[in-house]
């Protein structure tokens, strides 16, 4: 694949005395849909907040597009060309959904052409276009998922950040906005870094993966090698081949490799 | 009819001084809405708009209309500064931190306008001092009037401003979602001393409206806690329910001032203020609605 637009090497991360994240290294290639898979607590919403700068690393480089990011504050970060769909979709609950759209235009001025991305985020979410002048705060949760995906595009981003987008939706309505997220990949040429908990999902989305485990990148392939794995299989779809006896006698510990 | 032309008459006067209170309370609401914090010298910062209209109008005897204009731009700038160099460092810090730091600033400013300006009462002259109009034989000041006018049309432009331009709305969204409206680009500190800036600017306008009916002195900021009884009452998150608080609390204020003994006129702010947080602590327009997560 072509070039690489952001690469992460080897950040800590702490909270206070706690540290987050233990060297992690990751690279978004441009064009690319590249997946963080984890548990709970794992560290994959840090990795993103450090990426767009709401925590800074305590050793470790943020580079983009060549050029580093590391001490920035979000929104100068966000002007470089990364938008942030955030965990739990943070969305503005007393604006409305256009109102919220246009938040995420904010630093744009080119007036026709955040006309034609209003009219492209409505093309992949009518349901917003219905709402468009509800409050935010009054979308169903599907829906503000779907307006949190959106006012990142409007931004017009060059790197996308998702973070756990399937958080409290009804499987169906994640397989439908999994399936607009790889169309905004394709059509917009947007690369995406996801980070997802829903492991089945975020494998068939994305292009490469990473699995994240206690702050530490503890194996990395393209996801159509990752689902051959064993471990992946066992830990994070769940998969079970049986024993001869049909039923497992032992369990079985994570071997990575 | 007498009596029914004398009562209105107090309404309208009640009515304008209340205004006064509603955008003191404005500024209380608006910082509080979007940092969490209580500016306690809000009053004082109005005080300090009314002694730099003075200086504009009367001292370098200016245009009236150009020293409020230019009255409201220092005071504004005053304000961005302020939240700039001082207010930013405690965000983050606990209230009571808030609550002393703005008390201070209160303390200072007011003797930093002694020092610069007097202690004595000023005044300068405006348009409205001492004409009045006639309304279908309801005879009003001008000044009464030039305050209801003008804090209409104050009201109107601000309504605009926050729901019609991109910066506005940025301000609504910063106060909403800190974090996101980060995500979005937006540089929210510069926004949180916009907002100041706003505030302030609102004050020095409340300051030189007020300047034909009371006297300019450094302890007019003291009308800031007629406004707080005006912001509870409005409920405190909501800026129109700022602006009708104060009024509610300035006709009150003007109609007890008639009908019951001396003294009452001063402390009904104060009754106000204690009668809502016992009966209705979440004020006449809180909000309920909340966020879902």
């Amino acid at each position: 694949m072509s070039e690489t637009l952001l690469k992460v090497s080897n950040i800590e991360t702490f909270y206070g005395p706690i540290q987050a994240i233990r060297g992690v290294s990751i690279e978004v290639k441009q064009g690319s849909i590249v997946t963080v898979l984890g548990a709970n607590g794992a560290g994959k919403t840090t990795i993103l907040r450090t990426i767009s700068g709401v925590l800074d690393a305590e050793r470790g480089e943020v580079s983009f597009q060549g050029q580093d990011i590391g001490g920035l504050t979000p929104d100068r970060v966000m002007r470089q060309g990364i938008c942030h769909s955030p965990e739990g979709r943070e969305i503005f609950p007393f604006l409305s959904v256009a109102e919220n759209l246009m938040m995420g235009s904010f630093t744009r001025s080119d007036k026709d052409e955040i006309a034609r991305d209003l009219e492209m985020c409505y093309g992949y979410f009518p349901r917003l276009k219905e709402r468009a002048a509800q409050r935010a705060g009054q979308l169903s949760g599907g829906e503000q998922q779907m307006l949190a995906i959106s006012r990142a595009l409007m931004g017009r981003p060059k790197l996308l950040l998702l973070d756990e987008p399937s958080l409290g939706l009804s499987p169906l309505l994640v397989t439908q906005i999994f399936e607009i997220v790889k169309r905004i990949n394709r059509e917009r040429g947007v690369a995406i870094l996801l980070v997802e908990q829903n492991a089945h999902i975020a494998l068939k989305t994305a292009d490469y993966g990473y699995v994240l485990e206690v702050g530490r990148i503890v194996m990395e392939d393209s996801c159509a090698a990752l689902m051959e794995k064993d471990d992946i299989k066992e830990f994070y779809l769940g998969q079970k081949d049986s024993g001869a006896r049909g039923h497992r006698r032992w369990k079985k510990k994570k071997l990575w490799r | 009819m007498d009596d029914a032309a004398r009562l209105l008459q107090l309404v309208v006067n009640g009515a304008a001084s209340g205004c006064i209170y509603g955008l003191i309370a404005f500024g209380f609401v608006l910082i509080y809405k979007a940092t969490e914090m209580v500016n306690f010298a809000q009053g004082d910062i109005m005080m300090l708009g009314a002694f730099v209209a003075y200086s504009f109008i009367h001292q370098f005897g200016l245009n009236y209309w150009v020293g409020f204009g230019l009255a409201i731009l220092v005071t504004a700038l005053f304000g961005f500064l302020l939240d700039a160099i001082v207010l930013r460092r405690v965000i983050g810090q606990p209230q009571f931190a808030v609550v002393m730091l703005t008390l201070g600033l209160a303390f200072i400013f007011r003797a930093g306008a002694g020092l610069a300006w007097t202690y004595d009462s000023v005044g300068f002259n405006t348009p409205f001092t001492n004409k009045t109009v006639n309304l279908g034989g309801l005879v009003l000041g001008q000044d009464n009037v030039s305050i209801l006018v003008g804090t209409l049309v104050l009201c109107g432009v601000l309504y605009l401003f926050f729901s019609r331009t991109r910066l506005g709305v940025a301000m609504q969204a910063a106060s909403q979602n800190q974090l996101a409206a980060y995500y979005m680009g937006i540089p929210v500190r510069r926004i949180f001393s916009l907002i100041w800036a706003i505030s302030a600017g609102v004050a020095a306008v409340a300051a030189v409206l007020l300047a034909p009916v009371s006297m300019i002195d450094v302890n007019m900021g003291f009308l800031g806690i007629k406004a707080f009884a005006a912001a509870v009452l409005g409920g405190f998150g909501s800026i129109p329910g700022a602006v009708i608080g104060g009024v509610i609390v300035g006709v009150v204020e003007q109609l007890s001032g008639y009908f019951l003994p001396p003294g009452f006129q001063d402390v009904t702010s104060n009754i106000v203020l204690l009668a809502v947080l016992i009966l209705r602590p979440e004020g006449l327009f809180g909000k309920t609605i909340r966020k879902r997560v």
